[in-house]
């Protein structure tokens, strides 16, 4: 647990001060964005925090009420701005939800190819950002290093290196350039090993584990009752992933991957590959956890990456035809979820039989994650304040749309 | 006897309508009946709706003029949950209707009772609801806006909302 007012290892236990609020934020380094969040303060523990959002808010939801589905498409890049594919690949299955739309085999494959590399750029960001909150810049310019050749192959494939528009309605922009796949393997080959130094850099190094083992503690009811969803989800033991148990519309695209969903069963991790122990400091559903959830899913996505190439080159079909701008779409409602990198991102559209949507609904992952703040940060210390809020993985983009 | 069934007689006329064929099936309820039946989906062992993914509000009202001459619907405000559930592995969405206005009276909140007792996630869900499309949760521990600021004027995602001209010396258009 984390240390509370009446731990005997607190040092301020005997230095009763006033009460203060301190504001962290709106731009402090480790918000990841524009978060606010005023904490109630007794000497160096925080006794209340209260996060303040709409910094950012852009009303994306009723833009979309003025654009057609594609048209759309851009706005979905600038919620998530680390994950854009995922967002693209959201909102692109919920409309073809609502249209009834059948994905040719060749467009799917290659949407699991794109959709696990944003997972492994985002991740990578997830955990250099994480590093920094705790006051370790290596990892951040490593973690970008590999990123940026992730980007470079992005950049390939659509043109753009962080608002991409690639996944759309009907399949995607246009096909992987020649040459592409075996690039990717090439990445791939050379970043595996790689991960096993992220590992001894932050993983298990002894100064990360004291700062994020045992804090933050997010009980699997809790996780439930505020709808937490992704590795946070995940990181509280629960086996929920939506690749394999969400929509059919969605876990279609993962049919006959071999991957393992990365949660503890029985007090262990998945053993299909070589990862570090878990320190016996670690109490399921702390920091430490959703970090090292995280950390291991990007070994899961290199393994679907590699198993999509084959699927993608031995397919049938096209990269799918994208629907026309100005395409009618069926009275009706649809919601979709998908399982985007920082957990499960809902869109929901509701059609009166015109071309443009009558309304337009971002569930957002990390606006549901970072409700539960207040309750992990609950006698905590300030300077766990951003491992706590960082092990949560935000993106202010995508709460305040 | 089904989930649904079972719901069917424990609440009788307070489920206003079904349509388990939908892309999305759904259960319409009253108001007055939404926390019961949320307890109930909760807690019903075929249900075991653990959580709550999302609320939404759709204000199906058309402001042009010459439009609305041809619409099909009555205007009002549309309160849409989404549950799942993580042990059955399936999902059901509730929708619930209420006046644009209570008791016509332009700027008077619809009321709804709040969810928050049977999931914690509702509270921040029920805020931007309220802040965005102006729907009134009776008995929410805290309805303030939350994305825009505490003094705006108006509630963004109702179709007849007006940008304005002006806020704090900023100009609007």
């Amino acid at each position: 647990m984390s240390t509370y007012l009446d731990d005997p290892r607190v040092v301020e236990f005997d230095v009763r001060t006033d009460e203060m609020l301190v504001n962290m934020g709106p731009q402090h380094p480790s918000t990841h964005g524009v978060l606010r969040l005023v904490l109630r303060t007794d000497g160096e523990i925080v006794s209340q925090t209260e996060p303040h959002l709409g910094y950012l808010h852009r009303c994306a939801e009723k833009i979309g009420e003025n654009l057609t589905p594609r048209q759309w498409i851009p706005y979905t890049d600038r919620m998530d701005y680390l994950a854009a594919m995922n967002m693209n690949l959201g909102w692109s299955l919920a409309v073809e939800k609502l249209m009834n739309y059948q994905l040719p085999e060749k467009a799917r494959h290659l949407r699991v190819i794109i959709a696990e590399m944003g997972r492994i750029a985002s991740h990578l960001v997830g955990m250099g950002a994480y590093g920094l909150d705790l006051g370790t810049f290596s990892p951040f310019l490593y973690a970008f290093r590999e990123r940026e050749r992730i980007l470079d192959l992005f950049e390939e494939a659509c043109g753009a290196r962080l608002t991409y528009s690639y996944i759309t309605p009907g399949g995607v922009t246009a096909d992987l350039p020649r040459g592409w796949i075996q690039k990717c393997e090439d990445f791939l080959t050379q970043f595996e090993p790689i991960i096993q130094e992220y590992h001894a850099l932050l993983t298990t190094n002894s100064i990360f584990v004291k700062r994020t083992a045992n804090i933050g503690i997010l009980p699997p009811q809790m996780a439930l009752d505020y709808g937490c969803t992704g590795p946070v989800l995940r990181g509280s033991g629960i086996d929920y992933d939506l690749r394999r148990d969400g929509e059919e519309r969605y876990t279609e695209m993962y049919d006959g991957y071999a991957f393992e969903v990365i949660v503890q069963k029985n007090g262990h991790y998945p053993k299909d590959h070589d990862y570090p122990a878990v320190p016996k400091e670690a109490v399921l559903g702390d920091c430490w956890h959703r970090f090292y959830v995280r950390m291991l899913e990007v070994v899961q996505s290199i393994d679907i990456v590699r198993q999509a190439f084959d699927k993608y080159n031995n397919s049938t079909g096209d990269w799918g035809t994208p629907i026309k701008l100005s395409t009618k779409l069926p009275k009706g409602d649809a919601y979709l979820e998908t399982e985007a990198p920082r957990g499960q991102m809902g869109f929901y559209i509701v059609s009166d039989g015109s071309a443009i949507p009558w309304r337009v609904r971002a569930r957002s992952s990390c606006f549901c994650n970072l409700s539960v703040t207040h309750e992990l940060c609950k006698g905590c210390l300030i300077a766990d304040v951003p491992a706590i809020v960082g092990s949560l993985d935000i993106v202010m983009g995508e709460i305040d749309r | 006897m089904t989930l649904i069934d079972r719901l069917k007689k424990k609440f009788g006329a307070q489920i206003t309508g079904t349509n388990l064929t939908a892309l999305d099936p759904w259960i319409e309820v009253a108001p007055e009946a939404l926390v019961a039946v949320c307890e109930h989906l909760k807690a019903d062992p075929d249900g075991k709706f653990e959580m709550l993914n999302c609320i939404t509000a759709i204000d199906w009202f058309e402001p042009d003029p010459k439009k609305a001459a041809k619409v099909t619907f009555e205007p009002h405000t549309e309160l849409v949950y989404h549950l799942s559930s993580i042990s059955k592995k399936h999902s059901i969405v509730i929708k619930v209707k209420l006046p644009r206005w209570k008791d016509d009276v332009a700027g008077n909140l619809p009321d709804v009772p709040t969810v928050c007792s049977v999931w914690p996630a509702a509270n921040w869900h029920e805020r931007e609801v309220f802040d965005l499309s102006g729907v009134n949760f009776v008995g929410h521990p805290d309805l303030r806006r939350i994305l825009c600021p505490e003094d705006w004027v108006g509630y963004g995602l109702r179709r007849d909302y007006e940008m304005p001209l002006e806020y704090h010396g900023m100009r609007g258009r």
